[in-house]
């Protein structure tokens, strides 16, 4: 059987194409209520629905921003809320041109006799809360998939049963609507060396690959959010340049040219680590049949939230440092990125060891 | 290993027809299948004026690799001295896989990577191993799948150890009544496959190359334009082949001689990402003409190798899209196909 070429196959291939526009990428702003609670007690802000909102506003309204935006990564929660005006953020963002996009995982549980390896849930009714989110306005979805490198990690079984998840979730989207950004991310953590991360990226790019062929995903309508290649986190950091060439290379070697684009996540990089970085792959003299975007959490947020402090008096401050990380970011997806668009908390590492959401 | 890939308006000549195959082709011609007559053929292929810098590489048959010219020239040196790759077929064959219905498995692995050393000495620097599928009603089975896609991964990487560029070849046969999607369908299954079993066993896969068939319906359909054969195999290999994957050099099944390089033509035409060159190994489709025009005989030589010369430049300039087509008569125009064809 080839791949799936229901109803919707016209409109995935054309917002994935659109969420790979060169010079504009993915704001990741759908930290579960738990995960936003941790962001807003390092700012000594109350973990309330109202402050949820707020933050949300704050960055869904800075002017100029959502030029650089082509999605918005949503929590269920935010979704369905409003500005404080009355508009619903899905339309603030639709408006300003920016796909609204739904996380639809469910968080990792264990697998049993692993070393603390993990699978991913939320298949249960996930076609159900597709069509839901799509009558709200989701036109892409996200699904986080986690593995990590130690003396027998991953095994066999956490790759095979992340890249079926993965396929699973993928396939499911599809068919109602929603366009998957399949997230297989490998943790930072360890002693590793940069090769031996390019080694498992490889790997495990190849099973997900093999995973959504099997499955019948349609390529055209997806995208890919990997890690990048670096050294572990206990490490010695290596140049932008180093970092560029080893993970576009894993790219090359296991993903195929009908995805029209990757979105990375930052992981623990800083902001401007995460955005150096992407700017140098997109300077890279080699073959990328797929544009290189981002797709940032903390990466865009970090300096944002600490010039916020949930005060309103802060807000055209806390805005100015989020439109210059998406700026930034927005260079770097054209290789044009100078450096130096700093703000408080730029170069701040967001390296939280087996980070969880 | 990577200089050996630049394709760019060049590609193979599979003159790796094994004894008994060439036997056939031989004999279509009433010329006797023997030693003097092989060598003869393949002397009037590699010597033909002008055609080998539009080759980056022939295939040849063990026995080949080893045969000079009249004058006494090691068929390696002129293939060398004019910047073409000899390559060389490694597999011994297709055998039945017991409980399917004639789907087949490729032998060739014992002492495999001795044989590329020594073919390596002998002046070789790349291999070819034809994995065969078919379309039916359960058909290519998973087992099939398999067995073949592992068995191309074993191959390439014993080839990487002793030096020699891989050419990883799944033919899925054109034999059937299924349409042109089915084929796609059979295909992207089939290469996701063989791309997962490379990774699997450790492939560099920026020194290897593609050797698969076009996307067409089967031979008991109705045809379809090459425009049409261009978009879906360019899609099937877009959703399958990573880009670092240098080239592609097409199989050309039982295709003519001219419908073969119209439609090498058309993709090279196609406006889409396409990260690989586009290129043809061809055996009979870039043959047949020259060996009808030969006939054994040694007065018709030189208009043989005028024949070859010929589907020599039309798939040149295939590979860069600009093929007009006519530049062969009827022979060019034959078709080559053979039911359940085994080599």
């Amino acid at each position: 059987m080839s791949c799936y070429k229901g109803k919707y196959a016209d409109e995935l291939i054309a917002n994935a194409a659109y969420i790979g526009t060169p010079g504009k990428g993915i704001l990741a702003a759908d930290e579960s209520t738990g995960t936003i609670g941790k962001r807003l007690s390092s700012i000594n802000v109350e973990n309330v629905e109202s402050n949820r909102r707020a933050l949300r506003e704050l960055l869904f309204t800075t002017p100029g921003a959502l030029q650089y935006l082509s999605g918005v990564i949503l929590f269920e929660e935010t979704l369905y809320q409003k500005t404080a005006a009355g508009k619903p953020m899905v339309d603030v963002l639709k408006e300003g041109g920016v796909l609204p996009g739904i996380k639809v995982d469910k968080g990792t549980v264990e697998l049993a006799g692993t070393n603390g390896e993990t699978t991913t849930q939320g298949l249960d009714g996930l076609a159900q809360r597709c069509q839901q989110y799509y009558t709200a306005g989701a036109r892409f979805a996200k699904w986080r998939a986690v593995l990590k490198i130690g003396p027998n990690e991953p095994s066999q079984l956490a790759i095979n049963e992340n890249a079926n998840g993965l396929a699973r979730y993928a396939i499911i989207c599809q068919e109602n609507g929603l366009v998957p950004i399949v997230e297989p991310e490998i943790l930072v953590d360890g002693s590793h060396s940069i090769e031996k991360c390019a080694d498992v990226t490889e790997r495990v790019l190849a099973a997900c690959y093999k995973a959504l062929n099997d499955h019948h995903v349609l390529l055209e309508g997806t995208l890919l959010k990997p890690n990048m290649v670096t050294p572990g986190s206990d490490s010695a950091k290596v140049a932008p340049e180093v970092i560029a060439e080893y993970t576009v290379r894993a790219l090359q070697r296991t993903m195929p040219p009908a995805v029209p684009a990757v979105v990375f996540l930052s992981g623990g990089q800083s902001e401007e680590e995460a955005t150096v970085n992407l700017n140098a792959m997109n300077k890279l003299k080699t073959k990328k049949p797929w544009s290189l975007s981002f797709s940032f959490g903390r990466a865009l947020q970090q300096s944002t939230l600490k010039a916020w402090s949930g005060k309103d008096e802060n807000i055209p401050k806390a805005q100015a440092a989020f439109l210059a990380r998406a700026k930034a970011n927005s260079e770097a997806t054209l290789g044009t990125y100078q450096g130096g668009a700093l703000s408080e908390g730029a170069s701040e590492s967001l390296h939280v060891k087996d980070y969880k959401y | 290993m990577h200089e050996t890939q630049n394709l760019h308006c060049k590609g193979i000549l599979a003159a790796d027809e094994s004894t008994g195959t060439i036997g056939k082709r031989l004999s279509s011609i009433n010329v006797e299948n023997i030693e003097s007559n092989r060598q003869a053929l393949r002397e009037l292929l590699f010597t033909s004026p002008a055609a080998l810098p539009l080759l980056s590489g022939v295939i040849l048959f063990e026995e080949t690799l080893y045969q000079t010219t009249t004058d006494g020239k090691p068929f390696v040196d002129v293939l060398l001295e004019n910047n073409v790759l000899p390559g060389i077929k490694v597999d011994k064959g297709t055998v039945d896989i017991a409980g399917t219905n004639g789907e087949t498995t490729t032998q060739g692995f014992d002492s495999l990577g001795s044989r590329c050393a020594q073919y390596y000495k002998a002046g070789a620097r790349f291999a070819k191993w034809r994995a065969v599928l078919k379309i039916g009603p359960n058909e290519p089975s998973e087992l099939s799948i398999q067995q073949n896609a592992q068995g191309l991964a074993r191959y390439a990487i014993i080839c990487q150890e002793n030096g020699l560029v891989p050419i990883v070849e799944p033919e899925i046969l054109t034999d059937g009544d299924h349409d042109i999607k089915k084929c796609a369908a059979a295909t992207e299954t089939v290469l996701a496959a063989v791309y997962k079993a490379l990774n699997d066993q450790h492939v560099l896969l920026e020194g290897t190359l593609l050797k698969p068939n076009m996307v067409t319906p089967g031979s008991d359909s109705p045809k379809v334009a090459p425009e049409v054969i261009a978009e879906y195999t360019v899609a099937a290999l877009r959703r399958t082949v990573p880009p670092a994957v240098p080239g592609i050099v097409f199989l050309s099944g039982g295709q003519s001689e001219e419908e073969a390089t119209v439609n090498l033509s058309a993709m090279n035409k196609l406006e889409v990402l396409k990260p690989w060159t586009l290129s043809f190994s061809f055996g009979r489709a870039l043959q047949k003409s020259t060996l009808k025009t030969w006939e054994g005989k040694k007065e018709n030589v030189e208009k043989a190798q005028a024949a070859f010369l010929a589907r020599c430049k039309a798939n040149s300039e295939a590979t860069l899209g600009k093929y007009v087509g006519g530049s062969g008569g009827d022979l060019a125009s034959q078709s080559l196909y053979e039911k359940g064809y085994k080599y």
